[in-house]
């Protein structure tokens, strides 16, 4: 067997949220995404120079750090197309600092939506393009290609898989959810249902939430989580050649505050882990190329990495939400025929799935992770401000287009 | 006149009102002690005396932050104000106030003349103290403002100590009399119905309709849309989710619909909901609490507009609605309906008839054009001074016979 790896994937990303977009804005001012007001929770501006100073700049020096440390560090990143645009705006050195982590060679970029959209469930024309447009930013920015594919919050099912293997992708990300999984182990690489050559990585939920989620809790019976006894559950898990650890890369400093300890248990459990020499760090690509399938899997349904359900119901589980998104992608044949390249953006920025995740009402169980991630009041204000702008484009497509026709 | 409000330091329609009825009875030349439980300067008031009971601030008077809804023109709402017991800590104030003040200037009053609940305890006060008769005047009940219920007991217990007291009732509709008869056991013939009225001076102020406003509303208007719009607090008394039922209902039939909401409210939410379900969010406009400009162009751009109230003892907002020029389709427990002739009227859980009336002045521009130009003239002829002329009438006859 070869050694035992861990396949750290981390996911950057900032969408581009909605500013109080009223009535009185709509068909006037055509600015839905830059916020005058510099103290609202909906400056992006602000929200990323903080989360660059809390998460990004000192993630970026501790995974540069334990690249020069550790020669078998690795790590795979998920970078999307609407944080790039934010940090080419806000905060250029953090892009530098990425490009130099891509530079040493161990660290992989994986390919997702530029726009870290849903599009997959509405137009798979529209999909392929921003799939692409990611492919070719990467290109651009870190001179790399991509191989392995995630979707927007792992939504994962056969159908993709079977997209993924056709487009020529060698692997794909999903979430190792029990009730799937059944007596398998998601610490192996499998195949898809009806797929030839790609395979599936799956993300090792609890030791990843461990971090994501519970890692500052002291409320949790394991509070507080220490190297030593995180790297003894990675070690239960001993005949098995992966740990998959999948999770927000925004976990490290702005989840987890930099006081809760989490930088220095990290650096403290990457050593620890490198000082079993059976023990090592796989890219995804790596992590594939190690490892023959297991056997086949099948999800049918879609499964996300979202939530005590698994689903997509944070995105699309009420009627707004629904609402919201077939007004959106209706537009989708005119916006794309004017060519006009900034409509064509604003609308496309309007699909990143965060804003259909404000409108999310189940506040039960999950409530506290989603009042933690709106910047809104309401999933109601949200909802107002994004129907404002869909008639704005609406309105845009009609002025300037002749096209698309108004409705209300 | 024992009052809770006058503008601009009133949260609601009551201070309007007040402010209204108390210039035309001093231009018929009565003398006025107006009484008011905060302290505030009212400088554009000189028609009267104001006195400040209390040394509150208009917003303190509340024990509670502002409640600022300058733009509605309804009734008051006393469960918007907060905790009750500041309101009876302020209200024993007042009261008191007014017992000192009789003590200490000995005036001779033609009438005691109470607003609503609020200072009915101290308008008994003021009769057994000054021997004068006591008006009460009955702009909302505790029913109406429970949406049709109880509501608050102890509120309930001082409206109906209050009606009991007073010499004479003032009711600002049938509607409102109906609910004295039938909630309160008054007798009829101790009530007089005396409508609101609107003064169209108040709102020929230079303002001009600014169709940048409602920009895309107003390029919808252009596509052949038919703009439908409420302006009111988003309360279960204003029967708005009926509203929402039967827009849904009327785009089944007729597709160029859009309905315009202004105003906020405990139901937003609720409303905003209901919308998604029908799947007509995209017909639906929130603007969020609208004052000024917004406010007036609200009822501008609008093609109809419904008042659609549960209960509503009158509903002045339906007067500003006729004065910028729309069409009316008003619930029958709506005051205002009693004085107006050219509209639409409906029982307020009728979606079915509300929906078929929408479609009906939406596709037709004969009954449109007719029901907008009719009831500009008719809300034109409901005057102030007539109000006044009823009141001043009415002090008159208390007056004589209490001699008598």
């Amino acid at each position: 067997m070869s050694q035992r790896g861990i396949t750290l994937y981390l996911h950057v990303h900032q969408p581009f949220r909605v500013r109080d977009y009223t009535v009185f804005d709509t068909a006037l001012d055509h600015n839905y995404f830059f916020d005058p007001d510099p103290i609202s929770n909906r400056n992006n501006e602000k929200i990323f120079h903080k989360v660059a100073d809390k998460s990004y700049r000192p993630m970026n020096a501790l995974l540069q750090k334990l690249l020069d440390t550790h020669p078998d560090f690795k790590v795979s990143l998920s970078i999307t197309g609407t944080f790039i645009e934010q940090a080419e705006l806000w905060a250029p050195d953090v892009i530098e600092s990425f490009q130099n982590l891509v530079r040493t060679g161990r660290v992989e970029i994986v390919a997702e939506t530029y726009y870290h959209s849903l599009a997959f469930f509405y137009s798979k024309s529209e999909f392929e393009a921003q799939v692409e447009a990611h492919k070719n930013k990467v290109r651009e920015l870190f001179g790399v290609e991509t191989s392995v594919f995630r979707n927007t919050e792992l939504a994962y099912n056969d159908e993709l898989a079977q997209w993924a293997d056709s487009y020529g992708f060698k692997g794909i990300l999903a979430e190792g959810w029990d009730p799937i999984l059944q007596w398998r182990s998601p610490n192996f690489v499998y195949r898809p249902e009806g797929t030839e050559n790609i395979s599936l990585l799956l993300k090792n939920y609890r030791l990843s939430d461990d971090l994501a989620f519970r890692f500052s809790n002291r409320d949790w019976s394991e509070w507080p989580l220490t190297a030593d006894k995180y790297t003894e559950w990675t070690n239960a898990s001993y005949d098995q050649p992966l740990i998959n650890l999948f999770m927000d890369y925004e976990t490290f400093g702005e989840h987890q505050w930099a006081d809760t300890g989490i930088f220095d248990f990290f650096e403290d459990f990457v050593g620890r882990w490198l000082s079993n020499d059976n023990h090592t760090f796989y890219t995804v690509s790596e992590a594939i190329d190690a490892n023959e399938p297991n056997g086949n899997l099948s999800m049918p349904s879609t499964v996300t990495w979202a939530d005590s359900e698994r689903d997509l119901t944070a995105w699309l589980g009420n009627s707004m939400q629904h609402e919201a998104m077939q007004y959106l992608y209706a537009l989708e044949a005119d916006i794309l025929r004017t060519n006009d390249m900034e409509l064509i953006s604003d609308w496309r920025k309007l699909q990143t799935s965060d804003h259909a995740y404000y409108m999310c009402t189940k506040w039960f169980t999950d409530g506290d992770v989603h009042a933690y991630f709106s910047p809104y009041s309401s999933p109601y204000d949200a909802f107002l401000y994004y129907m404002n702008a869909i008639r704005d484009l609406r309105w845009r497509l009609h002025a300037h287009h002749k096209t698309g026709g108004l409705s209300g | 006149m024992l009052g809770w409000e006058l503008p601009p330091h009133n949260s609601g329609g009551l201070g309007v009102a007040c402010y209204h009825l108390a210039k035309a009875l001093a231009l018929k030349g009565t003398t006025i002690d107006f009484v008011v439980p905060y302290s505030a300067p009212h400088e554009n008031i000189d028609f009267m005396t104001i006195h400040n009971a209390t040394r509150l601030s208009p917003l303190e008077r509340y024990g509670m932050g502002a409640y600022d809804s300058n733009f509605l023109m309804d009734k008051y709402d006393a469960e918007e104000l907060g905790d009750l017991k500041d309101i009876r800590s302020v209200q024993r104030h007042y009261s008191r106030y007014i017992e000192r003040h009789i003590e200490k200037n000995r005036p001779q009053y033609d009438a005691i003349h109470a607003h609503d609940w609020l200072t009915m305890e101290a308008g008994i006060r003021a009769k057994q103290l000054t021997d004068a008769p006591l008006v009460v005047h009955v702009h909302s009940t505790e029913y109406d403002r429970s949406g049709g219920g109880y509501g608050n007991p102890i509120a309930r217990e001082i409206e109906y100590q209050g009606l009991i007291m007073a010499d004479r009732i003032i009711a600002v509709s049938e509607v409102t009399k109906g609910i004295i008869i039938s909630q309160y056991g008054i007798p009829a013939d101790k009530i007089e119905v005396v409508y609101n009225a609107i003064d169209p001076n108040s709102l020929n102020d230079g303002y001009e309709y600014d169709r940048r406003t409602y920009t895309y509303l107003e390029s919808l208007k252009s596509e052949g849309y038919t703009i439908i719009s409420a302006v009111t607090r988003f309360t279960i008394q204003k029967g708005l989710t009926n509203l929402i039922e039967a827009v849904a209902k009327a785009s089944e039939k007729y597709d160029r619909l859009a309905l315009l909401l202004a105003g906020d409210g405990e139901q937003r939410n609720e409303l905003i909901r209901l919308a998604s379900e029908h799947g007509i969010s995209d017909k639906i406009f929130f603007t969020g609490f609208v004052r000024g400009k917004q406010w007036r162009d609200a009822y501008r751009v609008s093609d109809i507009f419904v008042l659609s109230s549960v209960s509503e003892p009158f509903g002045l907002t339906a007067l500003e609605a006729a004065h910028h020029d729309t069409a009316l389709i008003l619930t029958r427990s709506s005051g205002v309906a009693e004085v107006l002739h050219s509209i639409f009227t409906y029982d307020f859980w009728d979606v079915d008839r509300l929906a078929d009336q929408i479609v009906g002045i939406a596709t037709s521009n004969a009954l449109q054009s007719s029901l907008k130009t009719n009831v500009l003239r008719e809300y034109a002829r409901i005057s102030w001074h007539d109000v006044a002329e009823q009141l001043v009438t009415m002090y008159q006859r208390q007056r004589v016979e209490q001699i008598a």
